[in-house]
């Protein structure tokens, strides 16, 4: 069982931590309590914003305090939380070709696989989005097999375009800017994950299963292309 | 109803369109952006008789000039110790007149501030962002940034002669050396002095300052473990600790979520404040608890709307 810690945020939040390593029963007791928060709102709360091994709880200083948000989140812990919506499965759909997945050899060569049995394990990967942050729709999944899990290189590589498919240790994201990142990259998808729709401005909602399906060049520049013009 | 137009003669790096911000999407990696002094640009837009969150323009001491092509139209520059040049006459900001055709209005640094606010009595267009024409400035989604040879546009512009005055600034908006934090939340991942070492030791606003974030420079915050935590959430005043012990307060396009530890966070009523330091300006950080933090919030928000109400009001 991991241990619960309450650290105050300001005047203004108040940070609920279970431990300190990511690990799928974390990350359900995250959502849980996110859930629990949501359906049963305390007075002044502002905004939930989950993490891998915490969860954020901002509140109007004005309307309530630390004190009444920690009762409310203890209140919310000890009693059995909503039912997890089971999510939607999104697609995320990749182009595996070399000058896109510049990371490929790299990879290949650090685990002892083919770039073959690279993009084979990526495919296979069993992906959850856990959380977003860093940076407008850089959704954090988790799920990457085992066979390809490296640590992120040493310094980041400028310049990684939108789009990108990367992987650092469990964890898989696809770009949504132009950045710099120590990620691994291995394709480019032209899923949208900032959709541009106003009613459903973020493909994926915290918890939903993900699912890679491999692409060839034509079918992903013909749908880069709309992507842009959309 | 008829629109104003203004040419942007000179925009330097770091002038944007900001509304009120875009709260509530930090789940998404969104984070609220919004004006770096909240005050100021809400004593802007109500001076001339806007929401307090209309959208309005934050100008960085690189300075704006704008020449008025079209219809007259109210405005009131607000926000540090700029000055203003309106057709020829200098005075400093925290005052409303009204722009009329032909005339020209410059923006420039005076002797303190980072930033202050053009409001302009109407409705500025700017492209909007999941409702909100806030900039973030890493992506430039929102309104963005301005450009010279761009055109500012005022839908829906009044003139408002019996607005035109001067409101000087508050005391409660003046610029402070003295951030109150509250520490953590991650502030056991620092070795102990790193905590007096905050709280003792003299720092620096660094020339490393933009919306996302300032450095300081100070004694080194020596971190006390691996730089593996996994990220957390940041809030507008996290102030984070990088792994060469360097710390920095983020700010209103801070990213969302950060591995690195955050020894402390400054207080929202504080923070408005001291965006207004410059670069080489000392600031001291004392500590204060949990729940005198809330009445400092409480306090400084009873003022401030006072404040905020008579200048509404008016005339």
């Amino acid at each position: 069982m991991v241990t619960l810690r309450l650290a105050p945020v300001a005047e203004h939040a108040l940070l609920v931590e279970f431990g300190d390593t990511i690990h799928d029963a974390t990350s359900e007791r995250i959502a849980a309590l996110d859930r629990a928060l949501a359906a049963a709102p305390p007075a002044g709360l502002r905004e939930v914003v989950p993490g891998m091994v915490n969860l954020l709880v901002d509140f109007d200083p004005l309307v309530t305090d630390h004190a009444a948000i920690e009762a409310a989140v203890r209140d919310c812990l000890g009693r059995p939380a909503p039912a997890s919506a089971a999510g939607t499965r999104r697609e995320v759909e990749v182009c595996y070709d070399p000058d896109l997945g510049t990371d490929l050899s790299a990879v290949a060569g650090q685990t002892g696989l083919s770039v073959d049995e690279v993009i084979a394990a990526h495919l296979g990967g069993d992906y959850r989005v856990r959380m977003y942050g860093f940076t407008p729709g850089y959704a954090y999944m988790s799920g990457t097999p085992a066979a390809i899990r490296l640590p992120r290189k040493p310094a980041a590589v400028r310049g990684v375009p939108a789009g990108s498919v990367i992987i650092a240790g469990p964890q898989c994201i696809v770009t949504t800017l132009l950045m710099p990142t120590g990620w691994w990259v291995l394709g480019r998808s032209p899923t949208r994950i900032l959709t541009g729709d106003e009613d459903r401005p973020f493909l994926f909602d915290v918890g939903d299963p993900v699912g890679m399906r491999r692409i060839g060049r034509d079918e992903f520049e013909r749908k880069a292309r709309r992507a842009v013009a959309a | 109803m008829t629109t104003a137009r203004l040419r942007i003669t000179h925009a330097g790096p770091h002038v944007s369109y900001q509304d009120g911000g875009r709260p509530g999407l930090m789940r998404f990696g969104v984070p609220a952006s919004g004006p770096m002094d909240r005050t100021a640009h809400a004593a802007a837009n109500l001076s001339v008789g806007n929401a307090a969150d209309a959208t309005a323009i934050e100008v960085s001491p690189a300075g704006l000039a704008v020449e008025c092509v079209g219809e007259a139209v109210t405005f009131a520059v607000a926000g540090g110790g700029f000055l203003m040049d309106h057709a020829g006459s200098r005075s400093a900001v925290w005052e409303a007149r009204t722009l009329c055709a032909g005339e020209t209005l410059r923006i420039m640094p005076g002797h303190w501030g980072s930033w202050t606010y053009l409001a302009l009595a109407g409705r500025v267009r700017a492209k909007e962002w999941l409702g909100h024409t806030a900039t973030l400035a890493t992506s430039g989604f929102g309104g963005g940034l301005l450009a010279t040879g761009q055109e500012i546009v005022v839908e829906e512009r009044r003139v408002d002669p019996a607005r035109e005055r001067s409101f000087p600034c508050p005391v409660f908006a003046r610029p402070t050396s003295h951030a109150r934090v509250v520490i953590g939340p991650q502030e056991h991942r620092l070795e102990p002095d790193a905590l007096s070492a905050l709280l003792d030791g003299v720092h620096a606003l660094s020339d490393s300052y933009d919306r996302m974030g300032v450095r300081l420079r100070g004694p080194a915050l020596a971190i006390r473990e691996a730089l593996s935590i996994p990220s957390e959430p940041i809030v507008a005043g996290s102030i984070q600790v990088a792994g060469d012990g360097v710390a920095t307060i983020l700010l209103r396009d801070h990213q969302t979520t950060g591995g690195y530890p955050k020894i402390a966070t400054v207080l929202a009523a504080d923070l408005d404040r001291i965006v207004q330091l410059r670069p080489r300006a000392r600031i001291a950080f004392k500590a204060v608890t949990p729940a005198r933090a809330v009445e400092i919030a409480r306090q400084a928000a009873g003022a401030r709307s006072m404040w905020l109400d008579r200048l509404a009001r008016h005339p």
